[in-house]
């Protein structure tokens, strides 16, 4: 079976939507220097145009379990290539977006979801959307690590058996691939046939790491990494982050106000479902601009 | 009085023995002690009483002379061969209930109404099943097919396939039960992870889920042959024979030998049941009741064992050595 | 909520403002000496400085210590931050006191060269300068805080206006000379402390609003966007 990247899989499947355009189509300049808007209407209608620096958008995203709202009406863009970190205290919705942007979501009964997330200009909420290829594209990686009782080799390639890829060689050479992107290789390439659960923790999580990226997603959800690990692992886990932005987008949940200042780029904080700050990450941890942003990482919170 | 309460600091070198603690702590160990008594007594009586009976010639002869001498092989095969059928059908439709239970069928209304007809199951009578597996299988169902397919009295009468339904549906709630647990019991994480990487739900339940519920499942299919090896009541009207002298085996393509589930059968515990209450010298087969008895007891004793066995070898390969 | 942490910043706001209290007094004890030609009061300002060395290595090691272990963020960041430069600055305005006390023992072996009005009237604004600051920093005022940093200016136009006046005294007459220069000197070091309560002035607006007024980078920005 030829392997095709999962990314350009994803496309193939959309092509008969076509790219997304919002209600009205931008006006073309003329050439004449005449334009028919003036600059502020041109500036609003240019942000419907894909900022090429932008990988994900969600539009008035709202989250329901049942009738309470776990998410409302949050709108924000995430950089290409570029870390951005989620942070604010238990049951503020940040770990709901995050699942939003795989549609992990789905899968818990009694979950509505209304606006839209846009990856690529590509509307994952698209009733056409072929939820199997989506989350080939945009991988997850859990709290808590959670390797399959499974020898490692089986884990790494269980994502490209469950895409039907059977050829030995293919499989090899990928998972060795994403064995060494996940920083793991040299500590096990001598006992990949024993079982992942021999591993320490911090080991397992970089191996459900590799298992996320022997898919070869675009981006990387991750929800707490970290947060059971200790300093030594949260460390490599941390520099393994910072080694993987350049190849992928990754988009990070935190509770260690330090971790997310010390990985991201970008950090955004939520607070009772709503989206309060979204920022470079310096500003953010220098000069919030919200009281709410500045008493919660300053843990004047509560 | 500065206002604070002052809690006396008792002295700390006078040890008092409390009666009340040392009188439970006995009870509690008497508590223990009278069940193993009693099955120490039993088990003791059935080898003290059998043991002399058991011979290759008892284990592999058909019964002789009213059943007065001879073995018992083919009561052993018949218990064989019924628990045998009896777990073809009973374990894909407890698996499969049981998947349907906890994979799919949510919390709602349908989940509650199923684990309440599952656990009513489970405490009703076996003679109940004995009758129905006869209104059910023999009357309704085989009478029908032979209706239909115009067979005569083919299926309509006792026999094994019908005896092993019966079974089937008394071991039921066991598999779905042990199944429903070993299901539960592998992490929401595994299925999360697998999901996330773009797994369908019936891959992840077919390459995640299973595979890790393999021994919970096999413990329960062990367990549920066991208890269905000795029942007695819901073959005593579907299939099982007083005396049959010949084995339930058909030879397929005339070469073949296989067990044939149209004929009528022996069983052990009908056996021991029939030798006790039936025969017409109760004293004389004595030692061949309790030899039979020790047999039907050994044979479940190694199905528990082995049940025992899988469990901690599939631990072993989970990765967990613990032994609980 | 309140936190443990509040209570060790308070105790450097604590330390900072002794700190101010004596840099300040120093400022008044040197430009009172210099001013009623009181060679005991010199004496004692540069006696006292070694009070203030002291402060500035205790306030530094608080300063580290919670950047260690607190290891603080937003506000509470630029607080400390703040802090640490508040305390050189503090330090340094407390040595050109002790520059200026120097000068003044140097200036009392010799008669008045002419009366002391612009300096004294320099020494007063930088005076204010400090005190402003340090209360800018107390109250969280950035306003107060930006306008201390605006009247550098006059300061540097008096210390301009001593050196030119200075200058024609050492003109008409070599022997001003040695009275002159010590004169000009006082006049410079009043003006590096007006520097260093400008500073200040800008490290509070930075710590109050989270952005830097320095080097009038606003209005650099403001034109280079033009």
């Amino acid at each position: 079976m030829e392997y095709v990247k999962p990314a350009v899989l994803f496309k193939r499947s959309m092509v008969a939507l076509g790219p997304y355009q919002e209600e009205e189509k931008p006006v073309e300049n003329d050439m004449t220097g005449k334009s028919q808007l003036d600059l502020t209407e041109l500036k609003k209608r240019s942000e419907n145009f894909q900022n090429p620096f932008v990988k994900i958008k969600a539009r008035n995203l709202s989250v329901y379990y049942g009738q309470t709202a776990a998410l409302s009406n949050v709108s924000m863009e995430i950089r290409k290539q570029a870390v951005t970190a989620l942070i604010g205290p238990s049951g503020c919705g940040k770990s709901t977006f995050l699942r939003t942007l795989n549609r992990m979501n789905d899968t818990i009964p009694g979950t509505r979801v209304t606006g839209k997330v846009f990856i690529d200009n590509i509307n994952i909420y698209d009733p056409d959307i072929n939820v199997v290829a989506l989350r080939r594209m945009v991988g997850m990686v859990f709290q808590k690590s959670n390797p399959f009782p499974k020898s490692i080799v089986d884990n790494a390639a269980y994502g490209l058996r469950l895409h039907g890829i059977r050829d030995r060689d293919v499989l090899e050479e990928k998972v060795e691939e994403s064995l060494r992107k996940a920083a793991l290789w040299d500590e096990v390439k001598d006992r990949l046939h024993s079982s992942a659960l021999e591993l320490s923790g911090g080991q397992q999580q970089r191996l459900c790491i590799a298992r996320a990226l022997a898919v070869d997603p675009e981006i990387l959800l991750m929800d707490e990494p970290a947060s059971a690990l200790d300093p030594i692992s949260t460390a490599k886990i941390e520099e393994l982050i910072h080694a993987l932005k350049k190849d992928y987008t990754i988009v990070i949940v935190t509770h260690n106000m330090q971790q997310a200042a010390r990985v991201s780029d970008y950090t955004a904080f939520f607070l009772l479902g709503e989206m309060v700050e979204y920022d470079h990450t310096q500003k953010i941890f220098e000069v919030p601009k919200d009281k709410r942003t500045e008493d919660y990482i300053t843990g004047r919170f509560g | 009085m500065n206002g604070t309460l002052a809690i006396p600091i008792p002295n700390l070198r006078s040890r008092p023995i409390i009666w009340r603690e040392v009188l439970l702590s006995v009870l509690a160990r008497v508590m223990v002690i009278i069940p193993l008594c009693v099955l120490a007594l039993i088990l003791g009586q059935m080898v003290w009483g059998g043991i002399g009976t058991i011979s290759w010639e008892f284990l592999s002869q058909v019964p002789q002379e009213g059943m007065t001498k001879g073995g018992i092989f083919p009561c052993i095969f018949g218990t064989l061969a019924i628990t045998l059928l009896m777990i073809l059908i009973a374990l894909p439709l407890g698996v499969g209930a049981a998947i349907y239970l906890v994979e799919y069928a949510g919390q709602g209304w349908v989940f509650r109404v199923i684990r309440a007809a599952v656990n009513n199951l489970a405490g009703v009578p076996s003679i109940i099943f004995g009758l129905f597996g006869v209104g059910f299988f023999i009357l309704f169902v085989g009478r029908n097919v032979d209706h239909v397919l115009q067979t005569g009295l083919l299926f309509g009468q006792p026999c094994m396939l019908w005896a092993a339904a019966t079974l089937a549906v008394l071991v039921l709630p066991v598999i779905i039960v042990s199944t429903e647990e070993a299901l539960n019991a592998v992490p929401q994480s595994h299925r999360s992870a697998s999901l996330a990487l773009g797994a369908t739900k019936w891959q992840t339940i077919r390459d995640v889920v299973l595979p890790q519920a393999r021994g919970g499942i096999l413990t329960g299919a062990i367990l549920s042959i066991s208890r269905g090896a000795g029942e007695t009541a819901p073959i005593l009207f579907t299939g099982c024979a007083y005396f049959l002298p010949r084995l339930p085996v058909v030879n397929l393509f005339g070469v073949i030998p296989v067990i044939n589930p149209f004929d009528q059968f022996m069983e052990l515990s009908y056996h021991i049941f029939i030798m006790t209450t039936q025969s017409m010298d109760a004293v004389q087969t004595l030692p061949i009741q309790y030899g039979t008895t020790l047999v039907l007891i050994g044979l479940t004793f190694l199905l528990n064992l082995t049940a025992i066995v899988f469990r901690i070898h599939f631990r072993k390969r989970l990765g967990c050595v613990s032994i609980q | 909520m309140q936190r443990h942490f509040d209570e060790e910043l308070l105790e450097l706001k604590g330390e900072l403002l002794r700190m101010a209290s004596l840099a300040e007094e120093s400022i008044a004890k040197a430009v009172k000496a210099l001013v009623e030609r009181d060679g005991r009061l010199a004496q004692n300002v540069i006696d006292s400085d070694e009070e203030i060395n002291m402060l500035e290595i205790e306030i530094d090691e608080i300063c580290l210590k919670l950047l260690a272990l607190r290891q603080p963020i937003a506000k509470d960041l630029r607080l400390i931050t703040s802090a640490m430069k508040i305390n050189s600055d503090l330090e340094r305005i407390g040595d050109l006191s002790v520059n200026i006390a120097q000068r003044t023992l140097d200036l009392l072996e010799e008669p008045l060269l002419k009366p002391l009005l612009d300096i004294s009237r320099m020494a007063k604004l930088a005076q204010k300068m400090v005190k402003d600051s340090l209360d800018a920093f107390v109250r969280q005022d950035a306003g107060l805080a930006r306008e201390v940093c605006r009247r550098d200016d006059i300061v540097d136009m008096l210390n301009h206006q001593i050196f030119r006046e200075l200058l024609t005294y050492m003109l008409q007459d070599p022997r001003n000379i040695h009275r002159s220069v010590d004169l000009i000197l006082i006049g410079r070091h009043l003006e590096r402390i007006a520097d260093h309560a400008t500073n200040i002035g800008e490290d509070v607006f930075y710590m109050v609003q989270g952005r830097t007024i320095k080097h009038h980078i606003e209005e650099k920005m403001a034109e280079s966007k033009k």
